[in-house]
């Protein structure tokens, strides 16, 4: 079987584009990963494209029609906040399985703003805080209640995550925001669902990212070898039974059911991975994700945040974009926006947040219900 | 005559003479019990296998999050609380009658079942609905 390259990758800087159509968010971002790699759509040979907002409306063909209609094969893909990184995953199992040489990844939303989840049935009554709640901060709360129950993790050390993230991004141009929130100003935030705050929580906003895949016969005769990023591990996993499963989604046993596949793909240990980019859609989940991905020991999360190790500098830096907490998280795009990330820290172009020496990277996600997509990604040598 | 309330979900029972009661389903392969009707165990996957049980009204704290913003018309704060019932069957609902504080809440600290009128919600039609509570329990 071929290995699989991304040739070219890119996002548009994240924000809010009211006077925007889905198609032309999406249609930015595929034109500048062509532009990134020299590529026309004429070269791609498929569309894998992710959205959730519009998940019924061909979004990938209304990409098509702003950038070019060929003819090819359109995927559309919705799976939750893992969308992203699902559409880039059939985009890679379509070159891996030798069906295309060249293919296109598209990931793109537009979002209100707000609470998601919670809206319960049409019939009957409306359960939202009647039956506890259904809203994604109170959900990702609960779930880092839970590693507090085990391991004593505290409310300042969830904060934390989110202090580190916003600095991450004041050094990243595309990102949201780039607000330096000391740890005071985060835990005395307004509090949406203790133990998250307002800025514990991700920013929703309307963004897209694409990338360009290639076999590596492609890539060598196309000239592209200089700066691809080789795919060593593409995993993709949804939630094995748990016994609190009908009352509290399990991003947990996903995710380390996936870690474990892409580590055993790649071949590789987490103490080989030099960057991550990880789902921090809530303070919370980040520091579960530090232990799910191996990244240290069980009950260890909160000491990793104290020291400092997932700090750029540190030992293991996470989410150096910003995260889904300042950078953004347009769902069907963040799968996509992470892999970009890893990608120009392993080409050695990320500026002032450069992870240096960076040689693999891993990207995560979460799609709540669940589904946890990983991609392990090295320098091609 | 006093009008029946309906349940708020399919889960919960409200017999005719007697108290009302959170039914579940048990899977006689492997013995994991679910919240509403089932035909196919997702754990072991085993078919025809569900029968009905009875839940417990006692459990124990699992976790939980203490919600400030939520929709509009909805009164906040309150407690989302995550319960494993007696049986090992975990639940989630609000728990009431205690301090929204975390000095308050401890993991594990007994709680039972209540059931009362769902605060004062009703369907288009106006009728009422009879839901679940949690409170400490000693």
């Amino acid at each position: 079987m071929t290995d699989a390259y991304i040739v070219g990758v890119d996002m548009i800087k994240f924000g809010r584009f009211p006077d925007k159509t889905v198609p032309q968010i999406g249609a930015e971002a595929a034109l500048m990963a062509l532009d990134d790699c020299g590529l026309q759509i004429q070269d791609m040979e498929a569309l894998y494209c992710g959205n959730l907002g519009q998940a019924s409306a061909m979004v990938g063909q209304r990409v098509l029609q702003e950038i070019g209609q060929t003819g090819i094969p359109v995927v559309n893909v919705s799976n939750a906040c893992a969308t992203g990184a699902t559409a880039f995953r059939e985009a890679w199992a379509s070159v891996k399985a030798g069906l295309y040489d060249c293919v296109l990844a598209v990931g793109v939303e537009q979002m209100g703003k707000g609470l998601l989840g919670g809206a319960g049935g049409k019939t009957g009554i409306p359960k939202e805080g009647l039956l506890g709640s259904g809203t994604m901060p109170a959900v990702f709360a609960e779930a880092g209640m839970e590693h507090a129950r085990k391991h004593g993790t505290t409310f300042e050390q969830f904060a934390k995550v989110s202090v580190k993230n916003h600095h991450h991004s004041t050094l990243n141009p595309k990102a949201m925001y780039q607000i330096e929130t000391p740890l005071e100003e985060v835990m005395n935030a307004e509090m949406i669902s203790y133990p998250n705050t307002k800025l514990m929580c991700s920013v929703n906003v309307d963004g897209s990212a694409a990338a360009v895949i290639c076999s590596e016969s492609k890539a060598r005769e196309l000239g592209l070898m200089k700066r691809a990023i080789k795919v060593r591990a593409s995993v993709l996993t949804s939630d094995p039974w748990q016994e609190r499963d009908l009352v509290m989604p399990d991003v947990n046993s996903c995710t380390r059911k996936a870690a474990k596949a892409a580590y055993e793909m790649a071949g590789i240990g987490p103490e080989d991975v030099d960057l991550v980019e990880l789902h921090d859609c809530f303070a919370t989940a980040e520091i579960l994700h530090y232990e799910n991905l191996g990244l240290c020991g069980d009950g260890e999360a909160g000491k990793l945040i104290d020291d400092g190790d997932v700090a750029l500098g540190g030992r293991i830096p996470v989410n150096v974009s910003g995260g889904l907490l300042s950078k953004g998280h347009p769902l069907g795009a963040t799968g996509i926006a992470n892999i970009y990330e890893v990608s120009t820290h392993l080409r050695g172009e990320a500026g002032a947040r450069q992870v240096e020496g960076a040689k693999i990277g891993l990207t995560h996600v979460i799609g709540l219900g669940s589904a946890c997509g990983i991609h392990v990604l090295e320098k091609a040598s | 005559m006093k009008v029946k309330p309906l349940p708020a979900v399919p889960y919960i029972k409200i017999p005719d003479e007697g108290e009302p009661y959170l039914e579940g389903y048990k899977c006689g392969s492997c013995g994991a019990t679910f919240l509403g009707e089932r035909a196919t165990c997702s754990k072991c996957g085993a078919r025809d296998q569900m029968s009905t049980t009875t839940l417990p009204t006692r459990g124990k704290l699992y976790s939980y999050s203490i919600v400030y913003r939520s929709f509009p018309g909805i009164d906040v704060p309150y407690i989302s609380a995550i319960v494993d019932l007696e049986d090992g069957t975990a639940i989630k609902g609000n728990l009431i009658n205690i301090d929204p504080d975390p000095a308050s809440i401890e993991f594990d600290m007994p709680v039972e079942v209540i059931f009362a009128d769902a605060l004062g919600r009703k369907d288009q039609e106006g009728n009422s609905y009879l839901s679940y509570f949690f409170q400490p329990a000693s």
